[in-house]
């Protein structure tokens, strides 16, 4: 502060040089605010702490993850992994996450599925179609997820009959109350080839599409690729089996008693979830596919007509690229949604991830170890979507000025 | 109905609804090959309408329309003949934001005319250098102004090489300072000898190229004559009013 | 060769052509533009007919509609069970709240629909001193009115509270609590502090990351914990107060979503007339981002009303679970007891649903439409 030449930096006047200038200065008030809060969250923290040490001792426990090795001592009705009753409980919470990822993956496939067809339906200009889209959105979005589930649960796979009753599909596949039953495939030495010529298939169809693209950039010519290699996709495994053998055997079930013997059962309260899952999160899709296809302005599809292109290659080669940019972020957190949705299994006893954590934590009393579990996992969960979406958004973002 | 030789659109008699508004209202007009010929008139007076019948993103309900020899009927491989010969440049320009501009005038060469992508991109640079834009080749459409995304989308159309280009309203979005750039191109493409349909109000425009301006009001041709006569000394009550309109 | 030509008289106005415009021809483009699309047209069509004949017949050609148990209804053939909702419907809106003390659950009824009532209608004037009510006054109001213990009211305990009514205040929790919280987090995400931040930023993310029902369980096994020995917080307590953090948390991300949507030119001149912080976001900034993300909070308040059904998982007597307990009662558990219980609760929830999501988008073309003015 030398050198002041006349109009530079002159003192400001009075109030600031006060003795209480300093609470004036938006810097402090900002620090001080910022201690404030931090002393509150602090002094928050430590009665909770406090608290609960209090409380743990007055129930004689104490806090540590050893529960996890000792044995569940419960029982499942399904299990995508051996497990008894003898496993660990961090066994049995595998099997519910396995379990809720199944679910989850099951769920989004068909509630895209679903929810496509129905967001182009609502665009038809056939009014029954579009009408009956909307109808089917409207009224399936504002009932509540759980009694949905429980309406499945109850009114279609409840009043299926007995073991003694089942519907009998060629002797192989038998539907009752008790689930679905189906044989259950078991491989043996040299199903491996199967597999690897699966595998063969889809390195060979890469190749092809590889192909067909530079004779295309070449030629001009465009060779059916997916025509010709679907088929050699879905018939390898096939080809593959053939060739050592037929090293697969079905267990097929048969009817024991009260129960089936054998096969694998696909529970009902599995049904009900998946079912209500994939049918209520298809309406959220629907209507962001509705919305990602109206985002595309009409001038882009008449371009595309003006320069002679087909509807449908109007549609593959501009329309939906462009949509697609609209869709997928909405649509990556409907895939969000469905997967946290899926902790719902609790109510009717589909042994998920969530349903697991309620039963280790009956059993052991560990509420806080478990429910720290649960919030890691489903937030990992959800930090892996959101970072699918930025790196999605970053690649997808139109280039502009 | 026999086309003469030389001749590029005829329509006879078209008429168009919208519900129950008549649209385009007993429309009569021969279009020879190499002829440019610009459309004005009042908004809402059909031009565009009637521009758009001629590649049928518009269907007409009643009448002829005969492209280069090809009739517009319901018939959808008509309609995709007449599309390859008929390029369109639109107010909005509507390029592709997803694709390059490159792409954007690969496009329809690769997958209409299914030529190799090397030829089409060389038929592409060709016509970015016409229109005096090749550096910009690997770029966005989003990363261009509007005299320079229009530009682009004259040399998509191009690139089919079109027998027939019409534009609708082709510098109405475009800043006033970059007006000039795409008439440029449109005034060097009418000298090289191209069939040209132009809805526009820029008169100079019409002066200099045009071999006739059509008049439309209310869903009909009003007037027509050559650029001159229709200026100088316009005949129907509504081209006069509309030109002190416009002129003012 | 002559070019000129001018047109002497006007080509007459016609209507349409019957092809093309005529009844015949408008059906046809909006039931079967196609082949194809006319045969869609006859399956859906078939398929609609089917499901709504299905629906009436059960509901009300086969439905049992007076019976003194479940006899009847238990019959080969019979439709729905009418008389165990009628047997029931008082429980399924009070709960086991005291038969001679529902007048109070009455009161807290009509209070709070007025009270929303004056908020949701436009033309209805003192907006803000109905806002001061709903808000803090209300739920004091409920919460001594039905707990009485006070004022020479008898003390009727939250395990009696049930029903329609819990439903209620779970979601009137959910909506009261959020609200303010969930400005104070959206400020707090916006602000410049690091601190404040980062600590908002965190708690939105995380409550946001989970389940409800997580975020329920917690509140039901881990509070319980927190509290100093001795001292067990109330069931219904616990939920109200998962709720409120679930639902403040979505809140804050719709707030948010509103104050990115206000230019920064409104800050800057906000700043320029010599506005503080909280003046300048109670004044200017707040009132233009409520308004725009009104569509926004109707919708999530719908989620909300469809969460509170998650509350029966942890206990709670609500619709969900008062009307689900009916089932087992000996007098009436039939065949067709549970599919008429779910198909009334499937009526109630659709019904407030349905409202909001239409009250949502009629503010949103109110908001438009004054938009471009």
């Amino acid at each position: 502060m030398t050198a002041q030449s006349p109009g530079e930096l002159r003192q400001p006047p009075s109030r600031e040089a006060g003795p209480f200038a300093w609470f004036y200065s938006p810097r402090v008030r900002g620090w001080l605010t910022q201690l404030a809060v931090f002393l509150l969250l602090a002094w928050g923290l430590y009665a909770i702490i406090f608290n609960t040490q209090a409380n743990l001792k007055k129930l004689n426990q104490n806090f540590g993850f050893d529960f996890l090795t000792q044995a569940a001592g419960f029982d499942l009705s399904t299990s995508l992994i051996a497990y008894s009753s003898n496993a660990t409980n961090a066994r049995a919470l595998v099997v519910g996450l396995l379990n809720t990822i199944l679910i989850a993956v099951l769920g989004i496939i068909f509630a895209t599925v679903i929810g496509f067809i129905v967001g182009i339906m609502r665009l038809s200009r056939n009014k029954v179609v579009a009408g009956a889209a909307t109808l089917y959105v409207e009224v399936v979005r504002n009932i509540p997820l759980l009694l949905q589930i429980f309406i499945w649960y109850a009114l279609v796979l409840k009043p299926l009959p007995g073991v003694k009753g089942a519907i009998n599909l060629f002797d192989m596949i038998f539907i009752s109350n008790r689930g679905v039953t189906m044989p259950h495939p078991l491989f043996e030495e040299g199903a491996w080839l199967a597999p690897v010529f699966l595998f063969g298939a889809l390195v060979a169809t890469w190749f092809f599409r590889r192909w067909a693209r530079k004779k295309q950039e070449q030629t001009g010519k465009s060779t059916p690729v997916w025509l010709t290699s679907i088929p050699i996709i879905l018939l390898s495994p096939v080809l593959g089996l053939a060739l050592a053998g037929w090293p697969l055997t079905f267990d097929y079930p048969s009817l024991a008693g009260f129960n089936f013997k054998g096969g694998m059962t696909i529970v009902p309260e599995m049904l009900a979830l998946l079912l209500a899952l994939s049918i209520y999160t298809a309406t959220y899709i629907a209507e962001t596919v509705r919305a990602g296809i109206l985002a595309v302005s009409h001038g882009q599809s008449e371009a595309a007509a003006a320069l002679g292109l087909s509807r449908g290659k109007a549609l593959r080669l501009v329309v939906i690229p462009q949509a697609m940019r609209v869709i997928i972020p909405p649509l990556a957190s409907q895939y969000l949604n469905l997967t946290k949705n899926s902790s719902l299994a609790i109510a009717v006893g589909y042994p998920d991830f969530m349903y697991l954590g309620g039963t280790v934590n009956n059993q052991t009393g560990k509420a806080i170890e478990v429910v720290f579990i649960l919030m890691v996992v489903y937030l990992g969960l959800s930090l892996l979507t959101a970072a699918f979406m930025n790196w999605f958004n970053s690649r997808m973002k139109l280039v502009e000025r | 109905m026999n086309q003469p030789a030389n001749s590029a659109i005829i329509m006879r008699s078209v008429n168009k609804w919208y519900g129950q508004f008549h649209v385009l209202r007993d429309i009569n007009l021969d279009v020879k090959k190499g002829e440019r010929i610009v459309i004005c008139g009042p908004s809402g007076s059909g031009k565009s309408t009637m521009i758009r019948c001629i590649n049928r993103l518009e269907e007409h309900q009643q009448g002829d329309i005969i492209v280069d020899g090809i009739p517009l009927t319901t018939n959808l491989k008509n309609i995709d003949d007449v599309r390859r010969e008929v390029g369109m440049v639109f107010q909005h320009f509507n390029l592709f934001p997803h694709l390059t501009v490159l792409e954007n005038c690969t496009l329809a060469p690769i997958w209409v005319r299914k030529e190799p992508k090397a030829k089409a991109e060389e038929t592409a640079m060709k016509y970015l250098k016409r229109v005096k834009i090749p550096e910009q080749a690997l770029k966005y459409p989003g990363q261009l102004s509007g005299g320079q995304q229009q530009r682009v989308a004259i040399a998509r159309a191009l690139c089919m090489n079109p027998k027939i280009m019409l534009f609708d309203e082709p510098t109405s979005a475009l800043d006033p300072e970059m007006i000039k750039e795409v008439l440029d191109v449109m005034v060097d493409l009418a000298e090289g000898g191209m069939t040209m349909l132009c809805v526009t109000h820029e008169m100079a425009f019409a002066r200099q190229v045009a071999n006739r301006v059509i008049f439309m009001d209310q869903g009909q041709i009003v007037e027509e004559n050559e650029p001159n006569e229709f200026f100088s000394k316009p005949k129907s009550p509504r081209t006069k009013m509309f030109l002190e309109q416009i002129l003012h | 060769m002559t070019l000129a030509y001018v047109r002497t008289e006007d080509a007459p106005k016609r209507p349409p052509p019957a092809t093309t415009a005529g009844t015949w021809a408008r059906l046809r483009d909006q039931f079967a533009p196609t082949p194809l699309s006319g045969l869609a047209t006859i399956v859906i069509a078939a398929l609609l007919a089917w499901t709504a004949w299905t629906i009436i017949h059960w509901a009300l050609i086969s439905a049992v509609w007076s019976a003194p148990d479940r006899e009847a209804c238990n019959a080969v053939g019979a439709g729905a069970c009418w008389p165990f909702v009628k047997a029931k419907a008082l429980q399924w809106v009070y709960g086991f709240y005291p038969i001679e003390e529902r007048w109070r659950a009455n009161l807290v009824f009509l209070l709070g629909g007025i009270s929303l009532l004056g908020l949701l209608v436009p033309q209805i004037p003192l907006k803000g001193l109905n806002a001061l009510f709903f808000f803090l006054i209300y739920p004091v109001l409920t919460f001594y009115l039905l707990r009485g213990d006070h004022f020479g009211l008898v003390r009727v305990d939250t395990d009696q509270w049930g029903g329609l009514l819990v439903t209620l205040i779970v979601a009137l929790t959910g909506i009261v609590a959020s609200m303010p919280i969930g400005i104070l987090l959206a400020l707090g995400r916006r602000s410049k502090m690091p601190v404040v931040r980062s600590l908002s930023t965190a708690f939105i993310e995380i409550v946001r990351g989970v389940p409800l029902v997580t975020v329920l369980f917690m509140a039901s096994v881990m509070f319980p914990l927190f509290m100093p020995p001795g001292v067990n917080p109330d069931k219904l307590l616990k939920a109200l107060i998962g709720v409120a953090l679930f639902s403040a948390a979505y809140m804050a991300e719709t707030v948010r979503g509103g104050l990115q949507a206000i230019p920064k030119g409104q800050y800057e001149a906000s700043m320029a007339v010599g506005l503080s912080y909280w003046r300048m976001m109670l004044l200017i900034i707040m009132p233009q981002a409520l308004k725009v993300v009104i569509p926004g909070i109707v919708n999530s308040f719908i989620s909300l009303f469809k969460d509170t059904s998650l509350v029966s998982i942890i206990g709670i007597f609500d619709l969900f679970n008062m009307v689900q307990s009916g089932f087992n009662d000996a007098k009436w558990a039939s065949a067709q007891t549970g599919n008429t219980g779910y198909f009334v609760l499937g009526l109630v929830y659709w019904a407030f649903c349905f409202a909001m999501s239409r009250y949502s988008q009629f503010i949103e073309r109110r908001l438009n439409t004054g938009h471009k003015r």
